[in-house]
């Protein structure tokens, strides 16, 4: 359950700040009663900067260190060959795949669910069953598809009883993990993009099919326009999703898939030659780059879509 | 029918497929028997497998610890920053979020390097896993408090509990809390969710959860963790449908029939 990003949906972020609004009429505090009202956020603080802080300050910190804690630069050159630049390309590729496919699969899926009637079956099953998968990740989400797929799982025994025999192997590496990882990128998917659908507003539709705007035409210079800032903003977020996951992976995979989370976890577990114990450090600082970079195009688009969601 | 109905009806169904096969196949694992017949042995067993019953009940507390201090931490400070400091909003949000841009793997090594100096009853102990798990449940904690906040009057109220001539610690626990339910329980959920099938943090910190447990037995006897994994998905699933079915109540109902007396 390491996959809970629904508090970044678009559909969220509509809730009006009535305490703003609020705020702007109430007479403005004294100087000294605003500093005794930020003495509120004291706990909340503390905890944050014990429990993330220090934790995130001291992999970046140890990152640029030696293993006598002298500056260094050796481990994110490390890092940034074999094996590990390795690992890192390994990773993103597999992000990158399940996010575009997990992307293209999930809007088809809005689409067809959008053109039903709004208060149908259909609707409500897809948007509760992506609700609760769009969760679904980690041990049972492994366990899960080697029962269908492993070695003994019901597909493959189903498929060696008409004939066709398959090792179930492949399960365990790169197109094993992009086919698990699509189980919950597709329902993230259409979790994030099913309000953007919704918020292309039919008269929209009207007004270019009025101006005699063909179905292609439509969707070139109006609806396309309008979907891609959302579009590429979930492909970012399904790929943060992906690169962050090690459950999954760890617990399909036993730790064999060279994936960057994965070798952290084996740093953490001491398989490393001396001198590198920063390496994880290392390849955390990493991890949190590539992540912050996608969401930083997230919040882009976000903010870029913003604008017509209103 | 048109054509594009039957193509969209044969993706919908194949991909409805794809969704529900790893689960009717872990459902048919864990019922496995000898020589192909099926039966419900695994299931009944469960209970007395060496681990089950001690991990349940560490990831149950885990569970309870972080809702608690989850709710103790940010129920009173997003109500302040709503009242008092509402333009601090964005940053509170922004702070909130940060979570996910720290990968799990990443916090667990943090936590390994920076707490290494810490007592063993908080650092060698499921305490930490509860500390830490109360950072990974932030992002929606905030989300659902602040929606909750933003749909009620909240500074009305606080200022009617005032006048009335309550203290802060009394608002909050008779105006604010109950006033924001629907917000606490989803935020509750999601949390006692997340937390039940955690396992990046706390198998790289070495501790033994139910999740973690499930992998292990997984190497002797792969029916026993089919059969516990299913348990941790139906426990997360029957919660997150409850979750999924207060969010819908939020819609305005039609008034109720004026309750009958017996």
């Amino acid at each position: 359950m390491t996959h809970i990003p629904t508090e970044v949906l678009p559909g969220t972020e509509a809730s009006v700040p009535g305490s703003t609004v609020a705020a702007a009429s109430a007479p403005k505090a004294p100087a000294r009663r605003a500093r005794a009202d930020l003495l509120g956020l004291l706990p909340f603080t503390a905890y944050v900067l014990i429990f993330l802080g220090a934790p995130t300050v001291s992999v970046v910190f140890g990152a640029f260190q030696d293993d006598s804690g002298k500056p260094t630069f050796a481990n994110i050159t490390a890092i940034l060959h074999k094996p590990y630049a390795q690992a890192f390309a390994e990773s993103i590729e597999i992000s990158l795949l399940t996010a575009v496919i997990g992307a293209v699969l999930g809007l088809l899926i809005a689409f067809a669910v959008t053109s039903s009637p709004a208060d149908g079956v259909l609707r409500h099953v897809v948007s509760t069953a992506s609700g609760v998968l769009a969760y679904f990740g980690g041990v049972p989400l492994a366990f899960a598809f080697i029962a269908t797929l492993g070695g003994e799982g019901l597909v493959t025994k189903g498929l060696a009883d008409i004939g066709v025999n398959v090792s179930g192997s492949y399960l365990f590496g790169f197109s094993g993990i992009t086919l698990v990882y699509l189980y919950f990128q597709i329902p993230l998917m259409v979790l994030v993009i099913f309000p953007a659908l919704e918020g292309i507003r039919p008269q929209w539709t009207e007004a270019a099919r009025n101006l005699g705007a063909s179905r292609l035409q439509y969707w070139r210079l109006v609806g396309g326009r309008l979907l891609f800032p959302p579009f590429l903003g979930a492909l970012m977020l399904l790929f943060a999703n992906a690169f962050a996951s090690y459950a999954t992976a760890e617990a399909l995979t036993n730790g064999v898939i060279p994936l960057v989370p994965i070798q952290i976890g084996s740093v953490m577990s001491g398989n490393v030659a001396a001198g590198q114990e920063n390496l994880g450090n290392a390849l955390g600082f990493g991890m949190i780059v590539v992540v912050a970079l996608a969401f930083l195009a997230y919040a882009w688009a976000q903010r870029r879509s913003a604008r017509w969601m209103r | 029918m048109t054509g594009g109905t039957i193509v969209r009806r044969v993706f919908l169904v194949v991909m409805g497929l794809f969704f529900l096969l790893p689960i009717a196949a872990s459902v048919e694992f864990s019922l496995r028997g000898t020589d192909n017949t099926h039966t419900v042995s695994v299931w009944t067993g469960l209970v007395h497998q060496a681990g089950f019953a001690d991990n349940l009940i560490t990831s149950l507390e885990l569970a309870g610890g972080t809702v608690v201090i989850i709710l103790v931490l940010m129920v009173p400070t997003m109500a302040w920053v709503h009242l008092r400091l509402p333009r601090l909003r964005r940053v509170l949000e922004s702070i909130c979020v940060m979570p996910m841009v720290i990968p799990a793997v990443v916090l667990a090594n943090g936590v390994l390097v920076a707490f290494s100096g810490l007592p063993q009853w908080i650092n060698g102990t499921p305490v930490i896993l509860a500390l830490e798990y109360v950072i990974l449940a932030l992002p929606f904690t905030f989300r659902s408090l602040d929606a909750g906040m933003s749909a009620i009057p909240l500074r009305t109220m606080v200022d009617a509990a005032h006048s009335l001539g309550a203290g802060w610690l009394r608002t909050l626990l008779t105006v604010i809390v109950p006033n924001l339910r629907t917000a606490i329980l989803s935020a509750a959920i999601l949390s006692a969710a997340m937390v039940l099938g955690e396992f990046t943090i706390a198998n790289l910190l070495l501790l033994n959860t139910f999740p973690v447990w499930t992998v292990q037995a997984g190497q002797q006897d792969p029916e026993v963790a089919m059969a516990a994994s299913m348990l941790i998905l139906i426990v997360t699933w029957i919660l997150l449908m409850i979750m999924s079915l207060l969010g819908r109540q939020r819609r305005p109902r039609a008034p109720r029939p004026a309750r009958r007396t017996r």
